[in-house]
């Protein structure tokens, strides 16, 4: 292993802060450098929904996230993130059943429950659903909490956390959608979420409602705190949640319980994610640096896999089996 | 002609388009403009197809929203072509015949030309044409629902009274053989979004009605037989007495 020589990342949102953790894993020197400060609000991965649900996401992307995503709970929990597998629970309301079957259809290790077995999984479902389908191999995480368990561990490991100075050793570019500065097929997709807390209604897992115009997820935070999210539009704004979605996000959460009617509003919040043409991510060589960049709405899920591959190229040399691009030759 | 919403990605839509051989791309100015021109960079890759760019007016729900995102998107693409939406039931997204009327006098006015979402309803499509619109874009269904020809009656009526305008069937096809039905009907295009975007392989379900339009049209010029009653061998069955 080659240790000798120093690396910046430049970012730390989500994928900074998991190339950070695999290369000083590993003993490499690493510094960090994102002029916002410390990891938080500043990076769209503050606003993530933390489902490590990559058989779900696959319905709607490439089949490699699956692999590359599957190892990303394991990967999370040994960093001392909380990872909680229990799977992913989908639901639809009563004239979107047609979605329902869809989503079966093209999900692999789904299960369908009837109305007694989302009551099992879910109690405070009982009743409000016929069936449902349940993906169980999923998991989620708090997005928060593990990006400043990665932040302790890092900085327990003297990485240097920096708001500006010069690059030492090579650049590790993660600066998500700042990066389009430098990178031309670099596009922000909008999300906006909504956090709620009810004392009335209890998830253990995340929940899906599928919904032709007005998705939604739930992922379960604890405390009575729930995520509610989250729309995905084409626009490269950075905050400015619209009225219209959060409008969207609290009737859907509205219609899968109603007791979400009552509940707190705490946080309503919107970024735009970093995304390359086809929504996948990219390990990119080029010029003075290489980027590690795009994981659009999969910062959690594929941020562990990029970061791997990413120091086994750094450390060893070894070519990325995925989402590889060397462009200095050209 | 092709919708751009609701792809998983614009690296699929692309190869939508391209299987699709679609000559126009729809584009939704409202929502992604949020302030100023922060949708510019999928614009980009919806201009980089190399296809006519029809904006349209989607999710205005009055007339002043719709004039105004007219405005908003000929500034954008720099055409005068808008297809003009103008929703008139929150629920079903169905058009909105007062408003439309509305909207339309004012944009014609103002320079654009004007394809107008409506229903098959012939009196609205003739006043419609009265204003000055030159092609028409009747519903198959309501927008998203993939229903097919939901009165084809009324279609076929439509076609009809106007031979001579160019149609285009808007909303509700889902698949295929929606489109060929429409096609041999004499419709001049269709134009599709959900039912390519949301398939489980947008690219091949585009090539797909990419066929079967091609299909339909090529039915409707050879003339196609009336259905009958009779039922008439086409080899003579000889030695039976068939009365």
């Amino acid at each position: 292993m080659d240790v000798s020589h120093s690396f910046t990342i430049l970012g730390n949102g989500v994928a900074g802060l998991t190339v950070a953790a695999e290369m000083t894993r590993r003993g490499a020197a690493v510094k960090m450098i994102d002029p916002a400060g410390a990891p938080g609000s500043h990076a769209c991965s503050w606003w993530a929904g933390g489902m490590l649900a990559p058989e779900c996401e696959s319905v709607v992307a490439e089949r490699s996230i699956v692999s590359h995503g599957r190892g990303a709970a394991g990967w999370w929990a040994a960093q001392g993130a909380e990872v909680v597998r229990n799977g992913t629970l989908v639901v639809a309301l009563g004239r979107d059943q047609g979605e329902l079957t869809t989503f079966a259809r093209r999900v692999r290790n789904a299960r369908w429950l009837d109305a007694e077995g989302i009551g099992e999984l879910e109690p405070a479902l009982n009743d409000r659903f016929g069936r449902a389908v349940f993906i169980p191999d999923e998991a989620h995480i708090d997005p928060r909490a593990s990006i400043a368990t990665l932040h302790s561990s890092l900085g327990e490991m003297d990485v240097p956390f920096l708001v500006d100075g010069d690059a030492d050793g090579e650049i590790i570019d993660c600066r998500g959608l700042a990066a389009a500065d430098r990178l031309g097929d670099l596009r922000g997709v909008k999300g906006e979420v909504v956090m709620v807390r009810s004392a009335d209604v209890e998830f253990s897992r995340p929940v899906r409602m599928l919904h032709p115009r007005f998705p939604l997820y739930v992922v379960p935070r604890g405390d009575g705190v729930f995520f509610l999210g989250a729309t995905q539009i084409e626009s490269g704004q950075r905050g400015r949640p619209s009225v219209r979605s959060v409008m969207e996000l609290l009737n859907a959460a509205f219609a899968l319980h109603p007791a979400f009617g009552e509940a707190e509003i705490l946080e309503i919040g919107a970024d735009a994610r970093p995304a390359f043409p086809d929504n996948l991510p990219r390990i990119r060589h080029d010029r003075d640096r290489i980027y590690v960049n795009g994981l659009f709405r999969h910062g959690f899920l594929l941020g562990p896999a990029l970061a791997r591959m990413t120091a086994d190229l750094l450390l060893h040399g070894s070519r990325p089996e995925a989402w590889y691009e060397d462009r200095r030759e050209r | 002609m092709l919708g751009t919403a609701q792809y998983p990605s614009p690296a699929v839509l692309a190869d939508a388009f391209r299987r699709s051989g679609a000559g126009v791309a729809t584009v939704s100015v409202r929502r992604e403009a949020g302030s100023g021109n922060a949708g510019q960079d999928f614009w980009a890759l919806v201009q980089e197809l190399g296809v006519d760019i029809l904006p349209n007016t989607a999710g205005c729900h009055s007339v002043r929203e719709a004039v105004t995102t007219a405005q908003m998107a000929r500034e954008l693409f720099d055409t005068r072509w808008l297809k003009l939406e103008v929703i008139g039931h929150a629920d079903t997204l169905q058009p909105d015949p007062f408003g439309l009327i509305e909207a339309t006098r004012v944009l014609i006015e103002d320079g654009f030309k004007v394809f107008p979402y409506c229903t098959e309803d012939l009196v609205l499509c003739g006043r419609l044409l009265d204003l000055g619109c030159e092609v028409l874009m009747p519903w198959a269904a309501p927008i998203g629902t993939g229903l097919g020809l939901n009165n084809e009656y009324g279609l076929r009526s439509l076609r009809a009274h106007f031979p001579d305008v160019a149609m285009v069937i808007d909303a509700g096809l889902g698949k295929p053989s929606h489109a060929a039905s429409a096609m041999e009907l004499g419709y001049d295009a269709v134009l599709l979004n959900t039912a390519v975007a949301r398939a489980g392989d947008p690219a091949a379900m585009a090539e797909a009605f990419a066929r079967a339009v091609e299909a339909g049209a090529l039915a409707y010029s050879a003339d196609p037989m009336d259905p009958r009653d009779m039922a008439a061998p086409s080899t003579p069955i000889v030695g039976k007495a068939i009365l």
